[in-house]
């Protein structure tokens, strides 16, 4: 008997959620004539997030690389606008592009010494790197120093409506946009030899997938993404100190968004995003509460849910929004796999 | 001449500090290959329990370890068996999320109980008196009684390993949990003694921090770096090597603060890096697994 074998790679979900994103990106792309400043601040805080969120679930959902120190990268970024836009005059704009290649050229010799550690150890010797770069900046009194500088000059003459317009749409293009990126990545060759690679290393070299050379590259492009919305949070927050902007708290808020909302989904990193803001508004009158209660529920998900609400979702309803496996289907039956 | 020892005494006296709360991290390393990212954490914690009792029963500081020490340890049993038994394996990824997440709550409940004011275990005499050898060397009794504390630690700890029948499990487990089933010993129960063991010498370091150093509630990452750094440049899975990895980190650190004030923790990491670009595998690597 002849099997009629179609592969699948869209779901009903998939093809509901491209009606859905086209409006969404519709409603995010007009916020600028319509909604007020702070929502806009919110907005643009909630879409880095986002950006961050995503591509460090590219690193550790599906490249197996859990780094704490992505905020080396963040504060490259930032510092990238102090040097190019504040002390010699560049465009800050066309400086988002610079401190972006910069953090991908200093993450491809970090990897070589990095990569000797692996697992736990890497995480933490990224944390290690990262601290190297905050004494630097505090080291480096041109740039400000221990103490931080402000860089309002930069964007001085530029129409604050404009100006933060600009920054809306930046942010929305690069949150919206790294959804789009993963998504793409993860559907491509590419994305399949990641997936390999996080199921098992050993495997995956044996069918001829270059370990070292595919971390290496998640790693560089993730820190090229870092750098990226490091200027964009600093040209936003217009003063920068080596403590903002290389603090481990960007990556402590990135691994909960990650972990609680689904770790290796494109799903879950949104709603972590969604379920951070949230806690975060309702218990801003607490202090650090809301530090605790998210830590005790990324505790609580790690052990209980695996995968994240997400993961738990998927596993639950077969969701896939944004479905990145290839399912063969025949007339009499889906066959899954991932 | 005088400038040049000085620094490398001082370095060596960091380095006891730093060999004290390495030996905890080194061991959870060693046996259950479990990093604790709150291990720094841990010992900030052990440091503000020793304020509570030195303050609750007017006790001198070195005393506190009466009450400090075991009741760390009996943490540790509980953090192991509670929580981080159910996320070790082969897949590392939860027990290190986890550790991270306590971090993180430690942390903010410290500052919520404490607030950020800087708080130091008063130790009288202790903390201010030294010896002066010649001009411009000189060593505190303190410094020099924490690196004596480490020693005799790590050598209590591989007399311990090497001789009892408890010590002889730790080191089965860590090269099989199965295996330890044979020897009539629960895996569970003998990964949750190592790190009530490992958290013991976390209540001896936190209070020896808290009496030698000014403490607040944010100083957990950075003591969590230092121990790492040290048992990675030591080579894993020998505390002796983690003693001398301390020593590298601390005379580094040594040699930075005398170049300039803002230098002497960049030399230690720069120290760090320099060891994983040339000998990864540490100076005395004895466990073969990272």
């Amino acid at each position: 008997m002849r099997l009629d074998v179609v592969i699948e790679t869209a779901t009903r979900a998939s093809r509901t959620g491209a009606v859905v994103a086209i409006g969404v990106i519709a409603a995010v792309a007009s916020m600028p004539w319509w909604a007020g400043s702070g929502t806009m601040r919110t907005g643009v805080e909630l879409l880095y997030y986002l950006a961050l969120a995503q591509v460090w679930n590219l690193m550790a959902g599906y490249g197996g690389l859990i780094s704490f120190g992505q905020q080396a990268f963040i504060g490259i970024g930032g510092y990238a606008l102090v040097l190019f836009a504040y002390r010699l005059g560049l465009d800050p704009y066309l400086t988002l592009a610079i401190g972006s290649a910069l953090a991908g050229l200093f993450a491809w010799p970090m990897s070589k010494l990095l990569f000797r550690l692996h697992g736990a150890y890497f995480a933490v010797g990224t944390w290690i790197v990262a601290e190297c770069w905050r004494l630097v900046f505090a080291n480096w009194s041109w740039l400000g120093g221990g103490s931080g500088i402000s860089i309002t000059a930069t964007v001085r003459g530029i129409e604050p409506w404009w100006r933060e317009a600009l920054a809306f749409w930046l942010a929305a293009l690069i949150g919206l946009g790294s959804i789009a990126g993963v998504y793409l990545l993860l559907r491509s060759r590419f994305g399949l030899a990641l997936m390999a690679l996080r199921d098992s290393e050993v495997a995956s070299e044996s069918i001829g997938i270059s370990v070292t050379q595919l971390k290496t590259w998640v790693y560089v492009v993730a820190a090229a993404a870092f750098g990226l919305v490091g200027g964009l949070i600093f040209l936003t927050k217009l003063r920068i100190s080596p403590d903002s902007a290389v603090s481990i708290n960007w990556s402590v808020t990135i691994v909960f968004i990650v972990v609680v909302g689904g770790i290796g989904t494109i799903e879950g990193p949104i709603i972590g995003v969604v379920l951070y803001f949230l806690l975060r508004e309702y218990l801003a009158d607490y202090g650090a509460i809301y530090m605790i209660v998210f830590g005790l529920l990324a505790i609580t998900v790690m052990l209980t849910l695996k995968g994240g609400i997400w993961g738990t979702v998927q596993r639950r309803f077969d969701l896939h929004f944004f479905p990145v496996q290839r399912r063969l289907r025949s007339s009499q039956q889906t066959l899954n796999s991932t | 001449m005088a400038n040049l020892l000085d620094t490398l005494l001082q370095g060596t006296l960091l380095g006891g500090r730093y060999a004290l709360m390495a030996i905890g991290l080194s061991l959870a390393f060693g046996v259950m290959r479990l990093v604790n990212v709150a291990h720094g954490d841990f010992i900030v914690l052990a440091a503000y329990l020793a304020l509570v009792t030195v303050n609750a029963l007017g006790l001198h500081p070195l005393s506190a370890l009466l009450i400090v020490v075991p009741a760390m340890a009996m943490l540790g049993y509980a953090v192991q068996r509670g929580l981080l038994n159910r996320a070790i394996g082969r897949d590392i990824m939860p027990a290190l999320l986890i550790t991270f997440g306590l971090s993180v709550i430690i942390q903010n409940s410290l500052l919520e109980v404490f607030s950020a004011d800087s708080r130091r275990l008063q130790a009288g005499n202790l903390s201010s008196t030294g010896v002066s050898f010649a001009d411009g060397i000189s060593m505190g009794w303190f410094p020099l009684m924490t690196l004596a504390t480490a020693a005799l630690t790590i050598g209590g700890l591989e007399q311990f390993f090497r001789r009892s029948r408890l010590g002889r499990a730790f080191r089965a487990v860590s090269d099989d949990p199965e295996i330890v089933q044979l020897m009539g010993y629960d895996p569970r129960h003998v990964h949750a003694l190592a790190m009530a063991v490992a958290f013991a010498t976390v209540g001896i370091a936190g209070t020896f921090f808290g009496i030698g150093t000014i403490f607040d509630p944010a100083l957990g990452p950075p003591q969590l770096l230092f121990a790492f750094e040290a048992v990675i440049i030591g080579g894993m899975g020998s505390l002796w090597g983690t003693l001398a990895g301390s020593m590298v980190l601390g005379i580094a650190q040594a040699i930075g603060f005398r170049i300039d004030p803002g230098w002497g923790i960049l030399f230690g990491h720069a120290a760090f890096l320099i060891i994983l670009a040339v000998r990864p595998q540490g100076l005395f690597p004895r466990t073969r697994d990272a």
